[in-house]
């Protein structure tokens, strides 16, 4: 195998990687509108992800940096090429970021329902650009033979791309709901759980429609046993979450997150941008890969990192495994007067 | 004017803005988390509280502005694809590289031990609760080594060669890349300058806060006294290490210069608008360039200085604008005129980065030596033992109520000057390495995403101003609201150790497992 192909791997990867653990991110910040109930219930949904939604979104940060060095050619296509997406998507990041953090800071109503606001909206619109995104890239684009993209914003929107972000919203708000069923107690639990199982039937359908369709458009036999993957563990999914089995609900709701974005990556390779105007176009995990001196310093770099990241990633994990719900949260910090001496919980 | 409209120009627009908006942040964020692990390191050793409320107490400020440092990090990462796609292919394969070891090696660091640090209080030992911190800082030193790596290589190409076209720069060398004599030399002078930043906010927030403790004490009103006693350790720790790094940040500064006078002479020659050469070289006290004339229409000099900042000796040569111009267009074709960067800004700029960052620098000394044991004031300018905020002294606090007023209010009103001191530096140092995006190899307006459209530039950059003003003002606001407030002496440590991942053994909590969170958003 040659070097580039395992990039192609390592950064498909990441992108598993970043979906897995921001999908229930996302799903949580979906939540926060179509769960919770009270200023409370969406304390408690946000401090399900409060230690880890940073981390996770560092797997985005690292899937941009490697496809940089691995891919300068893809990173310069899709980058370029998805323009006003991305700019959504960096708006929509750097809102949610400082929607987390800010939140709390302040008492005012006005404040707080505003930031909850932009964490609904910023998480809903990123399920849904990131799906439209990978949909559109796997369906293929106007590229000329320089590798750039030469079309509008209008061939990024087609209907199979416009289901594959629907399936990821839909897909990630399950997950999402599963997370939050494992991670809370009390009465947000069991509604958490209702809420996932109402979903089941509808994120079974979009997965099958949009994974078929994918399979049918550009599919080869690996691609379509990750599908069959990703529909089983969904519907696994559902079977543990009915059964209130909720850790194992979680860990099918995630392989078939796994699996779906690894069906799409098993769909492109090796192309990893497939021109619509002509195949010889395309940019391919060959043509579109760094110096095979690069590759070698970040396949040693990456292989020392990564099991250190799932390590010390995973450890977080463990601290914070305990269930929370209302009663874990502490009431708003007040501040004082401007000198603040007497400041109390 | 049709050129102020040219995609290299929004894009430039764009890049400039999001640097230096990034950076306004970044400085403040990498000393600011080295500064709490510092106190908390303090308070686990000692236990005393006072270390333990300036450990909250920074710590909020500085997750206040990680969060808009991590932000706009992204935009930074992303537009290189986005605005400038031509460059990221041409480079790539060189400038990739250290970014992604930063996201692998640094950046996964950082954000994983934050959440743990942040809702890590009653979960974690104190000891490893404190190294979650220091994981922190190590993450952020390395983010800053890894990004001037590549951008290093920006002003001074090395380890690669040209493909066969010349459209590809390939990497041959990660070791001259990572440890070249300029970036080693920017990564001393960033840090420093990054440490001088979060001191002079130490200083200015704690001073503050002294201040008003002593108006209060002297209206006789009762003062928080553990307020007082975590901002004067955090005066003092402002003030020591404002001189330190403020001296640091010089030191590498003039090496720094050194460096460029020999890979970048268009860069150092503009910064000290320099049109000629000339031995002994002059230093530049007061210039109004005439770039139109290239030459200088007022000039105020030091005779020979420059020769000695440039190779220490105060007799030799150091070429200027025009020649260096001239030298380049012979090389890479055109008119010498297209290899000369904004002389202006270039030349003022430099200068406010010195004066803005000294400033705070010198106060951090006289700080000290005013808040020192021993003082110089005769014995009728003494004053007695309530007047004087006396907690900004040590032990015999005797000074000039004049004297130590001034003191507080130049130390607050310095609080921001390294942060524009910073912004200047970048800008100074990106400007002055135009016209090229990769000196020598590849022109800023050739690095331009051909397939963006002006329109779409122009939507991006207004999205982002906007963006960026609204937020500036939140976290503007936020800052002045927690850092007016003070620390919160309410808060009290954690009772007991806690075995790790055994949870709490607070007396009474396996009894109680509905305690509230030690935090929660």
């Amino acid at each position: 195998m040659h070097l580039h192909d395992l990039w192609f791997f390592v950064i498909a990867l990441l992108w598993v990687g970043y979906f897995f653990l921001e999908g229930f991110d996302f799903g949580i910040g979906i939540l926060t509108r179509l769960l919770a109930r009270g200023e409370d219930e969406r304390r408690v949904l946000i401090n399900t992800i409060g230690p880890v939604w940073d981390g996770n979104e560092v797997w985005l940060v690292t899937a941009a940096g490697a496809t940089f060095a691995a891919f300068p050619d893809w990173y310069a296509t899709l980058f370029s090429g998805f323009y006003l997406p991305m700019f959504v998507i960096l708006l929509c990041l750097i809102l949610r970021v400082v929607a987390f953090e800010y939140r709390a800071k302040r008492n005012g109503e006005r404040w707080k329902r505003n930031w909850e606001a932009i964490i609904f909206i910023t998480s809903l619109v990123l399920a849904f650009i990131w799906g439209l995104l990978f949909a559109a890239m796997v369906h293929g684009l106007p590229i000329g033979a320089d590798h750039q993209f030469r079309g509008s914003l209008s061939d990024l929107v087609h209907p199979y791309a416009i289901l594959g972000g629907v399936t990821t919203t839909v897909l990630f708000t399950f997950h999402g709901a599963v997370f939050a069923s494992l991670k809370t107690v009390g009465t947000i639990r069991h509604r958490a759980r209702h809420l996932a199982q109402k979903l089941g039937v509808l994120v079974i359908a979009l997965l099958l429609a949009f994974l078929t369709w994918t399979q049918v458009q550009t599919g080869n036999p690996r691609s379509l046993v990750a599908e069959v993957i990703a529909v089983l563990a969904i519907v696994a999914a559902i079977g543990f979450n009915f059964g209130q089995r909720e850790g194992r609900a979680f860990i099918s709701s995630g392989l078939s997150v796994v699996a779906a974005t690894a069906m799409l990556f098993l769909a492109l390779f090796p192309q990893v941008m497939p021109s619509s105007l002509n195949p010889a176009w395309s940019l391919t995990a060959t043509n579109a890969a760094a110096g095979a001196y690069t590759l070698g310093i970040i396949t040693w770099v990456a292989g020392f990192a990564t099991p250190l990241v799932l390590l010390y990633q995973g450890w977080t994990y463990w601290v914070f495994r305990k269930r929370i719900g209302v009663q874990h949260i502490p009431a708003p910090v007040v501040h004082g007067p401007v000198h603040g001496s007497h400041a109390a919980r | 004017m049709h050129l102020a409209l040219a995609p290299d120009t929004i894009a430039r627009w764009q890049f400039g803005m999001t640097t230096v908006y990034h950076y306004l942040f970044v400085p403040l964020t990498i000393s600011l988390v080295a500064i709490t692990a510092g106190l908390e390191t303090a308070w686990v050793r000692t236990g005393k509280t006072k270390y333990f409320h300036a450990t909250k107490f920074w710590g909020k400020l500085f997750l206040i502005n990680i969060a808009m440092g991590v932000a706009t990090g992204l935009v930074q990462e992303f537009q290189f694809g986005m605005n400038w796609s031509a460059y990221s292919r041409f480079v790539g394969d060189v400038f990739g590289a250290p970014l992604a070891l930063e996201a692998l090696l640094a950046f996964f660091f950082e954000s994983t031990f934050i959440g743990l640090w942040i809702f890590g209080w009653d979960k974690l030992p104190k000891k490893i609760h404190c190294a979650c911190i220091w994981m922190v800082s190590i993450g952020t030193i390395l983010s800053t080594y890894f990004i001037l790596a590549a951008n290093s290589f920006m002003q001074n190409p090395v380890g690669y060669r040209l493909d066969r076209t010349g459209g590809k720069a390939h990497l041959t060398d990660i070791a001259a890349v990572l440890f070249q004599k300029l970036n080693l030399v920017v990564v001393a002078h960033t840090l420093t300058a990054s440490f001088l930043t979060g001191a002079a906010f130490v200083m200015g927030i704690s001073a503050i806060h002294l201040w008003r403790a002593a108006r209060r004490q002297r209206a006789g009103r009762p003062t928080d006294l553990k307020q007082v006693a975590a901002m004067r350790t955090s005066l003092r720790l402002g003030l020591v290490l404002a001189v330190i790094f403020g001296l640091g940040t010089a030191i590498s500064g003039d090496k720094l210069g050194e460096v460029m006078f020999e890979q970048q002479p268009m860069k150092m020659a503009a910064a000290e608008a320099l049109w000629d050469k000339e031995a002994p070289a002059p230093f530049s006290a007061f210039s109004v360039p005439d770039v139109a004339n290239h030459r200088n229409s007022v000039d105020v000099q030091v005779p020979g200085l420059l020769s000695f900042l440039a190779h220490k000796d105060f007799h030799s040569a150091v070429p200027g604008i025009n020649d260096t111009a001239k030298a380049e267009a012979a090389k890479y074709g055109g008119s010498p005129s297209a290899y000369m960067p904004n002389v202006p800004m270039t030349y003022w700029g430099f200068r406010a980065m010195i004066l803005f960052g000294m400033t705070s620098f010198s106060l951090g000394a006289a700080g000290l030596w005013l808040t020192r044991r021993k003082f110089w004031l005769a014995p009728e300018f003494r004053t007695g033992s309530f007047d004087v905020p006396r907690m900004m002294l040590t032990k015999k606090r005797e000074l000039g109520p004049a004297v130590t007023g001034l003191v507080w209010r130049a130390l607050i009103f310095t609080l921001a000057f390294p942060v524009i001191a910073n912004s200047f530096g970048w800008i100074f140092t990106a400007m002055g390495r135009q016209p090229w995006a990769v000196t020598g190899l590849l022109r800023t307006v050739d690095a331009v995403s051909p397939n963006v459209s002006l329109t779409e530039q122009l939507i991006t950059l207004i999205g982002f101003a906007l963006l960026y003003i609204a937020l500036a003002v939140v976290e503007l606001k936020l800052l002045v609201k927690y850092a007016g407030a003070g620390p919160v002496t309410a808060d009290r440590p954690p009772m007991r150790d806690i075995k790790l991942g055994g949870g709490s053994t607070e007396p009474g909590a396996e009894q109680n497992p509905d305690k509230p969170l030690a935090f929660a958003y």
